[in-house]
């Protein structure tokens, strides 16, 4: 059965990708969203993003560090923002730092939210119930 | 008798490890993401983190052997190293890792040379004693260690 984008993966939970490039960051955003109950898939680079988002249509929020090589995150949430097929997805931007600047700028070009590493349980139950429901 | 004293010495290493400034709550936040599905989890964080912190001193090692300085790769290899100290709660590693970043900023390579050395004792300290640690809650068992508790 084909599904709209957006739409809830088969087990009926949301889907949540997971951008960023330090594996130890990886591992901790995605036990976090696991917790929760969420069906997490992590990837280390924007430019993976964008190819799993080429293929899954049913992603319902990412959430990506800011400072990654390659493709920033603020250059992932620009790529989906500017696409008609996946700028209806939340992005949510993290980082390790609070820079007033990037902080505006993301919330400018569409993101959710912007949380500060390091990531919180909490912050992210409480995004997830917001963005998600 | 002896599961008590080893649950005991478990929660004095950790308590000692936090009053000795090694770690912060951090550290507790991922041991409240342990459970029965994950039950090494605190342990596989840790492995990867030493796991990618060596490779990233290894690269800040041969970058400060570089003439001229490239004081901006130096800071995005300790900001990275950084962001890691900081998601599992590896407090002197982290404030270490801080000063480097303030001698990179002033593009003083002895500042550096130096800070980086601590960087790279308390890194190695850290290493030893949460060894220790895991060392030690293995024996009491995984299901011990998925209990969400503080310390």
């Amino acid at each position: 059965m084909a599904m709209e984008r957006g739409g809830k993966s088969a087990g009926g939970e949301p889907h949540v990708l997971a951008v960023d490039d330090s594996s130890v960051d990886r591992a901790v955003i995605a036990s976090v969203l696991r917790s929760s109950k969420y069906r997490v898939t992590a990837v280390d680079s924007g430019k993976r993003a964008l190819e799993l988002l080429g293929l899954e249509t049913d992603v319902n929020m990412i959430i990506t560090d800011y400072w990654m090589p390659e493709m920033t995150g603020y250059e992932l949430l620009k790529k989906v923002k500017e696409s008609s097929e996946l700028k209806q997805i939340p992005v949510v931007i993290m980082s390790s730092e609070n820079v007033p600047n990037r902080i505006s700028r993301c919330l400018e070009e569409g993101a959710e939210d912007f949380l500060l590493k390091p990531i919180q349980p909490s912050d992210v139950s409480r995004l997830c119930s917001r963005v998600l429901r | 008798m002896e599961y008590s004293s080893l649950q005991r010495q478990v929660a004095y290493m950790k308590k000692g490890l936090f009053d000795q400034g090694y770690l912060d709550e951090q550290f507790d936040e991922l041991e409240e993401l342990q459970d029965e599905a994950s039950p090494n989890f605190v342990e596989e964080v840790v492995t990867l983190f030493f796991r990618d912190s060596s490779r990233l001193m290894a690269n800040i090692e041969q970058a400060l052997e570089r003439c001229p300085q490239d004081f901006r790769r130096l800071d995005s290899y300790m900001h990275q190293l950084k962001g890691s100290t900081s998601s599992i709660g590896a407090l002197r590693v982290k404030n270490e890792c801080t000063k480097f970043r303030e001698y990179c900023d002033q593009e003083h390579l002895d500042g550096c040379q130096r800070s980086f050395q601590k960087v790279k004792r308390e890194h190695a300290v850290l290493k030893q004693k949460l060894e220790s640690y895991f060392q030690l809650l293995r024996q009491i068992g995984p299901t011990e260690r998925a209990t969400r508790s503080g310390s």
